[in-house]
């Protein structure tokens, strides 16, 4: 032994498996926890969804087949089109993507507008389009979408289209990066919040620790949504929209903290007692190389499960709070955003798909969940 | 056990206080109050401004004094004569206007934690006990969808199909003809009719997340020496789950109602708002939106305070099952 | 032999109770055989993972799933007077009527830790009477009294309050004694103990161990003690089985066992007792090499890989038989056979 190496099996030594034969005794935690992951078909399965879907929030400009904010007051509440493939034709069947164009009738009586589907009129769809210029992640000029009608003008709405006739599928696909990189942000400033101050409380215990615990009672005591709703009422309305964001996500991580802090102080809790940092504290290593080595890389898999435990609650109370009204404002496009045009019956009764931003958010948290409890059960593989 | 309660009702003092100046600094932080948005909107509609009504308010409530001042004016009024300010926007002082919304509250956030106990509890028992069986992975399932869908987005998709499919309004809590009526019990049997929708909808999350509780709590559980030993006894299966490792696993769960209970009234602003419930929901956010300080800091105060007495409440609770706790 | 066949009360054969895991099947307990005589002691002796508890609790169907009995008989012979009935324990049903009538009334159990054995939420006079109500028709003023009795009997001081004790206000040692008092408190005539020394101190346990003797000689019921720990068989036993990896590898009268070992194993373990008059600074005599883990048992003899006597290609293939030495001792080990008999 060169260095002083943990004695519990907490921190298990980096070492490759030599054998092909699965030997529990060798392996190293982090491959421990992969075995014991990937045995775990739900979380495997939410683990691909949610990268997916921060694949999608990566590329959000070529993924959108339109500008997000483009309007367009003649296709208002216009509702979902299909992509058809097949093209029957005199000339016999081709097969390309289209869609049917819209008609317009009017009912006198109700004076209200519906939209029927013209068949007569076909747009031709393409993948790769040239479309709407725009800048990926504001650096590249690029034009190319990953699908679009090859007529810029033609209408094409695949999830229907919003009060002022934008196209849903974008405005949805500009809400994936908003909403959930509001879950990061906010989930990193809690972490960093939570770490710190978790770790202090729990390393020196102490009246420090009971100063913290007791903040951390308080801040628990106060009812969360009339908290943020107070807070973010408290939000000037003349802020750009980028400082809303950042309010946002101080508002949400602001709770959020004291989950992880309690988290992390339970573990150095327990762990200042193990054998392994008696060890290394009696070999004389400095206390902050006993936390940074010898306690963080041990609790360090239930950070992260933590952590991806606590994102899909930030996205939720986004939702939350921009669906009152109280949270992100348009022309920011975030889910929550999208469903406050769903706030009354009667526009949800028009038109449905204003709906579907809700399913974004059901799937993202549920794939976030999955994930999280696959991590957090495999985040002990000698249990 | 009653040196336990009085240690942890005078614990709550202190908090409640710090809540109350917490509060009252959220009510600040908007820029300007009610009265100068008031004068502004007059003088813009040309209205005359009466001078000695506002100076009488200022007066009141110390606006334009310090901060601290205006807060002690505030608690002052709290503590000396019940008066927690004036609506401004309503123009009633705000205990005419948040009793009975609050009491609403209560009543559907109490109702829903019965659903939600009722539910979950028998639940949880099943998926531990029959752990990865078709039902509990059905369960599971549907308990991850029912913590994933946010409580107004369901609340949305019930009232579009009941609009759409039963052409039925599902909004408020009470008939149209009961609205304004006194109390008297056709209005309390209304109530009850019309209960049983957002507490449902309010109920989905927390169920959902009682059984994950339940379940995990009793997983831990059942594999105890004790609940052994109690076998090598030769006590029917049963009886034994029910008396031992549930009877254990009930104190974490109990542990909960501290938080389950504010999390209801807090979760029910959300959709107290979509479904129009004559709850708190909707006038707070109302009065926060109008910066309508005093009402919206009474709604954000009360609340709080209710979450302190849900945990006390849990608290003695579990005390009272756990004699580990109580012996301390 | 039909004297001896009267003074049986528990017959184990050919007892398999295996383990059904994601990783694998573990034996647990892989063929073993031995009999309890009514009002004597016998010691199950072994290194934890040698699968004496999964045999104690085997008997009593309480083995947690994914284990089950697969193959084997437990024997039970229940005198009613003058009669005596045998019931296969390993053929009832874990969670039926019958073994719940066998359990707690006439073979009950103790565990190794008296804290987290009973129940924390309940006092012990509660689970004392939840005993004596399960099997025997009484009221619960009786029951009570029972409870009471066999506390004073049990050595706990002023029994009539501590009866409302929570387990956590009561010492280790104070802990066992209730855990005992509760086991015996329907007079089985068959006492399981699982180690039930090994959490408490070395005064604490000789008390504990004075006390089961004690109790045995006034209430007459057999004991299975499982322990570890030589000196304890020494004091307590009439019989010893010894195990090694699921394998009841040789048992015998304790006499016999402690001044005749035959097979390796006993004689590696009896080895590594220390001994008055051992040199300062001598090396204490060990089991070399390690307890093999349970997903690779070694083939044939289970104890080749570690055994300075075993005989290559012949150990490592052939699993050894039970072979009768006479006075009820056995041993499995190839050395004893006739083919092997030269390599001893």
């Amino acid at each position: 032994m060169t260095e002083a190496r943990p004695l519990t099996p907490g921190i298990a030594v980096e070492e490759p498996a030599q054998e092909t034969e699965i030997n529990l005794y060798i392996a190293s935690q982090w491959q421990l926890m992969w075995w014991r992951f990937r045995r775990h078909k739900l979380a495997l399965i939410g683990g691909t969804v949610t990268l997916i879907i921060y694949l999608i929030a990566l590329f959000v400009e070529f993924l959108a087949p339109t500008d997000p904010n483009a309007y367009s007051v003649r296709y208002t509440y216009a509702p979902p089109q299909r992509l058809h493939f097949i093209d029957r034709t005199d000339k016999g069947i081709r097969i390309h993507p289209y869609v049917y164009g819209y008609k317009v009738k009017v009912d006198k009586v109700a004076l209200r507008r519906t939209f029927v589907i013209d068949k007569t009129k076909k747009y031709p769809v393409r993948f790769f389009v040239k479309g709407t210029p725009y800048k990926l992640w504001g650096l590249i000029e690029m034009k190319t979408h990953l699908i679009g009608p090859v007529d810029p003008e033609a209408p094409m709405y695949l999830l229907g289209a919003d009060r002022m006739g934008r196209d849903m599928l974008s405005r949805m696909i500009y809400g994936t990066r908003v909403s959930m990189s509001i879950g990061l942000v906010g989930v990193a400033l809690s972490l960093i919040l939570g770490i710190l101050l978790g770790g202090i409380s729990g390393y020196y215990g102490g009246s420090i620790d009971t100063l913290i615990q007791r903040i951390i009672e308080f801040l628990r005591s106060i009812p969360t949504i009339p908290l943020w709703l107070g807070l973010g009422a408290a939000l000037p309305p003349n802020w750009p929209p980028l400082r809303v964001y950042f309010g946002i996500t101080v508002i949400l991580s602001l709770i959020g903290w004291t989950g992880l802090a309690r988290v992390v102080r339970g573990r150095f809790l327990s762990l200042r007692e193990e054998d392994f940092v008696l060890a290394a504290r009696l070999d004389g290593s400095s206390e902050l190389r006993i936390i940074l080595r010898h306690m963080v890389p041990s609790f360090l898999s239930h950070i992260i499960a933590s952590i991806t435990l606590s994102i899909p609650s930030m996205i939720l109370s986004e939702t939350a709070l921009s669906f009152l009204g109280l949270g992100l404002r348009p022309p920011v496009v975030s889910w929550g955003v999208l469903l406050q045009e769903a706030q009354n019956v009667r526009s949800v009764a028009t038109a449905p798909w204003l709906l579907i931003p809700g399913i974004a958010v059901v799937v993202a948290v549920l794939a976030l969940n999955f994930l999280g409890d696959g991590l957090r059960d495999a985040a002990d593989p000698y249990a | 056990m009653l040196q336990y309660i009085a240690r942890r009702l005078l614990l709550m003092i202190p908090t409640i206080i710090a809540i109350s100046i917490v509060t009252f600094i959220i009510i600040q932080l908007p820029p300007g109050d009610y009265l100068t948005s008031l004068v502004a909107s007059m003088a813009e509609t040309g209205e005359e401004v009466d001078q000695s009504a506002l100076e009488t308010l200022k007066a009141r409530y110390g606006l334009g004094q310090p901060i601290y001042v205006q807060y002690f004016k505030w608690a002052w009024g709290i503590i000396s004569r019940g008066d927690f300010g004036q609506s401004f926007e309503w123009n009633k002082p705000v205990t005419d206007l948040i009793w009975e919304r609050l009491a609403l509250t209560f009543v559907l956030s109490l109702s829903t934690l019965l659903f939600t106990w009722i539910v979950a509890f028998p639940i949880g028992i099943y998926s531990a006990v029959k752990q990865y069986s078709l039902g509990d992975y059905v369960f599971t399932f549907l308990g991850f969808i029912g913590l994933a869908t946010p409580n107004f987005l369901l609340a949305l998709v019930l009232m579009y199909i009941s609009f759409k499919y039963f052409n039925q309004s599902v909004g408020g809590l009470f008939s149209p003809q009961f609205v304004e009526a006194p109390w008297s019990w056709a209005k309390v049997a209304d109530l009850m009719k019309h209960l049983w929708i957002p507490m449902v909808i309010l109920g989905t999350s927390g169920t959902a997340g009682l059984i994950r509780i339940m379940r995990a709590n009793l997983l831990d559980e059942l594999h105890k020496p004790y609940v052994v030993t109690a076998r090598a006894k030769g006590l029917p299966e049963r009886r034994l789950l029910l008396k031992y490792p549930v009877r254990v696993a009930l104190n974490p769960f109990v542990s909960t109602v501290g938080w389950t209970l504010p999390g209801l009234v807090s979760g029910s602003a959300i959709v107290s708002v979509v479904l129009s419930l004559p709850t708190t929901g909707p006038l707070l956010l109302r009065a926060l939106m109008s910066q309508d300080m005093y009402l919206a800091g009474s709604f954000i105060l009360m609340l709080s305070v209710l979450t302190v007495i849900g945990t006390l409440i849990s608290d003695i609770l579990l005390a009272w099952l756990d004699p580990r706790i109580r012996y301390q | 032999m039909a004297n001896q066949d009267q003074d049986i009360l528990l017959e184990v054969k050919g007892l398999k109770t295996y383990f059904f895991l994601d990783e694998g099947t573990v034996k647990a307990v892989d063929g073993v055989d031995f009999e309890i005589r009514r009002q004597q002691t016998l010691c199950i002796v072994g290194e934890s993972g040698c699968g004496k508890s999964v045999t104690a609790r085997s008997i009593l169907q309480i083995v947690d799933p994914p284990g089950r009995i697969v193959e084997g008989e437990i024997l039970y012979h229940r005198r009613n007077g003058n009669t005596t009935e045998v019931l296969n324990l390993a053929a009832m049903d874990p969670r039926g009527q019958e073994i719940r009538a066998v359990r707690g009334k006439e073979i009950s159990m103790i565990f190794q830790e008296p804290m987290t054995s009973l129940s924390p939420v309940h006092t012990i006079g509660n689970q004392i009477m939840e005993a004596i109500l399960l099997h025997m028709p009484v009221s619960k003023n009786e029951a009570r009294d029972t409870a009471i009795d066999m506390l004073r009997r049990v050595g706990i001081p002023k029994p009539e309050s501590r009866i409302n004790d929570y387990p956590f206000q009561l010492s280790g040692g104070m802990r066992q004694r209730a855990m005992i008092a509760m086991a015996l408190v329907c007079r089985p005539s068959l006492l399981i103990a699982d180690e039930p020394t090994t959490a408490l101190d070395v005064t604490t346990q000789a008390q504990i161990l004075d006390l089961m003797l004690e109790l045995q000689e006034e209430m007459g019921m057999a004991i299975m003690l499982i322990t570890h720990d030589l000196g304890v068989v020494a004091e307590m036993a009439d019989d010893v089985v010894v195990m090694y990896l699921g394998h009841a590898v040789e048992r015998g009268d304790v006499d016999s066992i402690f001044h005749d070992p035959k097979h390796p194993y006993t004689r590696a373990l009896l080895r590594s007792i220390p001994k008055v008059g051992l040199k300062a600074r001598e090396r204490l005599d060990s089991i070399r090499g390690m307890v093999p883990d349970p997903y690779h048992r070694p083939a044939g003899c289970p104890f080749h890989t570690r055994c300075d006597e075993a005989i290559p290609g012949v150990c490592d293939r052939i699993v050894p038989p039970r072979i009768p030495l006479g006075d009820g001792r056995e041993v499995r080990c190839l050395l004893y056979t006739e083919e092997y008999a030269g390599e001893r």
